[in-house]
């Protein structure tokens, strides 16, 4: 974590993964859950080694961006990149984060995390 | 919302929901040590670049050479069910992302504005962030081993918390009372929830 580069490089070299692509096929927000099938994972072996690891990871347990961005040491906007190409390839599935609208659905929401929290 | 490319990648039974809670605060005011207490993973960290989009936000431009800049955020995990993932940001210790705590808090359940009262003042940039922004918060105070005590009410005045916001002490470092923090922060967010369904102010809770 944080140790000092050369600025310069560091701004090129992580999107050279993406071939320059600074911008997601579609927003995914950072705590989303990303999962992938076995018949997914088979076909990720075509994709490049950056997305046959995305979904190595994504198979044995389901990943958040977040997590897929800290255990491939990609910066975020990368792995961001990668993953909304992978889902839009049917490499991923893109689960919901939590929801947004609806009285009845937030509360519900609240009250599973609430619940699973007094669990712990 | 995204079914779609569920059905595509197919044979995942049920759709995984995740929730997050954001937990602010200065630098070295002891986040990750709180996200630490109650992840069931060793706090990880994500890099987010600022590039050109982050410009004008942050005050890069004024160090010369210097292009980019890496905003490191550490986070948690809590696997509540098959279905259910919380997961716990930290913010950049930095308060001058503002760019990257915009990106944080979109979709959070609610925050914890962690304050340690050495450095007191340290919470005032998080708090008006919060004050400004649509997201329900408390505030815990870290009682640091050999920090000053002050009583609830002196740091709510120093602080000018309002009163509807949740003042809470905490010890960062113990899990249950990590535990206490993050049910602070979700039964605030459902009491604000209530209170905005009938078209009232959130009352005071806690």
């Amino acid at each position: 974590m944080g140790q000092p580069q050369d600025p310069r490089g560091n701004l090129v070299r992580p999107y050279a993964v993406t071939r320059g692509r600074t911008e997601p096929r579609r927003d995914i927000p950072i705590e989303a859950i990303l999962v992938a099938s076995q018949a997914a994972l088979q076909e990720a072996r075509f994709a490049g080694h950056d997305k046959y690891r995305i979904a190595v990871l994504c198979e044995a347990k389901p990943q958040s961006l977040a997590e897929l961005s800290a255990f491939t040491r990609q910066p975020l906007g990368v792995a961001r990149v990668l993953v909304a190409d992978m889902v839009a390839d049917g490499l991923l599935s893109l689960h919901s984060a939590a929801p947004k609208k609806g009285f009845t659905e937030r509360m519900d929401l609240l009250e599973r995390v609430l619940s699973g929290l007094r669990k712990l | 919302m995204d079914f779609a490319s569920s059905e595509r990648a197919g044979a995942q039974p049920r759709e995984i929901t995740s929730a997050k809670i954001v937990i602010a605060g200065g630098f070295g005011v002891g986040k990750t040590t709180l996200v630490g207490a109650v992840s069931e993973i060793e706090p990880l960290t994500t890099e987010a670049l600022m590039t050109s989009a982050g410009q004008g936000v942050d005050d890069a431009s004024k160090v010369p050479g210097k292009e980019t800049t890496t905003v490191a955020m550490d986070f948690g995990r809590i696997t509540m069910a098959d279905d259910l993932i919380l997961y716990l940001f930290g913010t950049p210790g930095q308060t001058r992302f503002w760019f990257m705590w915009d990106e944080l808090i979109r979709g959070a359940v609610g925050a914890a504005v962690l304050v340690d009262t050495r450095r007191i003042a340290d919470a005032f940039a998080p708090l008006d962030y919060f004050e400004n922004r649509h997201l329900p918060y408390i505030v815990a105070l870290n009682c640091f081993d050999g920090a000053p005590r002050y009583e609830p009410d002196e740091v709510r005045e120093a602080l000018a918390i309002p009163p509807h916001v949740p003042l809470v002490m905490c010890d960062a470092r113990h899990r249950e009372s990590v535990k206490a923090v993050l049910v602070q922060v979700v039964e605030h967010a459902m009491a604000t929830l209530v209170a905005e369904q009938s078209g009232g102010y959130p009352a005071v809770v806690g």
